[in-house]
């Protein structure tokens, strides 16, 4: 039994700029979680998409009742891939992330795209998916409840940490163009989310 | 941001930075000259590469975007 999830946000940025900041998005001030980032593979095919491998370790915060899960001297961080294709053709950048360990737990899979959006040049479109999944004997139900409860609030951060990689590069973006001027990075997301 | 390897992230700002440059200036604006960035890259996965083995990360033969085939089209 898995756990399905899906929404559809604007990011009020350009495509461009979401794509650069997406790399540039850790560390951020709600990114305490995520331990380390490393790219371990990366590639331009023939027809010019950008492949990429992050290797990411992140803390793994269980509340009290699942902790029964986790014998003692297991690894608590969790090792996660994020593996991404870029294409500034079709203007879209494409990611699939999923935990390397403890998926017996629970297994989260995450899918997501940003595309640049026709009708507003100004903005880029981002449909998120979900699939979250546990195989514990008998306990898999709320294991999934949790897991998709956790994955909400994480998205969250994720997005604010987006933003905020998106404001520092356009404080730099604007500092060069505007010589001298101050400029305070406003929200840049567009509507909330409405699942 | 810290790399796994923990010897190994002066290597991996330093070719963050670069990639970075490159992907901005060169690559979305469809820029195919060259890729400035080899050297460092290949500094920094020796290094990282090593970090992973030692500390036997599950990552060898994991296949690009696997979890993926089963999936319906977004």
């Amino acid at each position: 039994m898995v756990k399905y999830f899906s929404n559809s946000t604007d990011i009020r940025s350009t495509w461009d700029h979401v794509v650069s900041a997406f790399w540039q998005r850790y560390p951020n001030p709600f990114s305490t979680h995520v331990l380390t980032e490393d790219v371990v593979y990366r590639e331009v095919t023939a027809d010019h998409r950008l492949l990429s491998r992050r290797l990411l370790t992140k803390t793994n915060r269980l509340p009290r009742w699942a902790e029964r899960f986790f014998p003692s001297g297991m690894s608590r961080s969790v090792y996660i891939i994020e593996d991404s294709i870029v294409d500034p053709v079709t203007r879209s950048l494409t990611t699939y992330t999923w935990n390397l360990n403890h998926t017996t737990l629970m297994s989260v899979e995450e899918r997501c795209v940003f595309q640049e959006s026709g009708e507003q040049p100004a903005s880029t479109q981002l449909k998120r998916e979900a699939w979250i999944s546990s195989s514990v004997y008998g306990f898999s139900r709320p294991i999934q409840e949790f897991g998709l409860a956790r994955f909400k609030s994480n998205q969250v951060k994720a997005m604010k940490g987006l933003e905020y990689a998106l404001s520092n590069l356009h404080g730099m973006y604007t500092a060069a163009a505007v010589k001298g001027e101050k400029c305070k990075g406003k929200g840049l997301l567009g509507p909330r989310p409405t699942s | 941001m810290n790399s796994v390897g923990e010897g190994c992230t002066d290597l991996k700002r330093e070719y963050d930075q670069c990639f970075n440059r490159w992907f901005a200036e060169k690559f979305l604006k469809g820029d195919r000259s060259g890729d400035p960035c080899t050297e460092t890259f290949r500094k920094y996965q020796h290094c990282v590469q090593k970090a992973i083995k030692e500390k036997d990360i599950p990552i060898d033969g994991v296949e690009f975007m696997g979890p993926n085939k089963d999936k319906p089209e977004s």
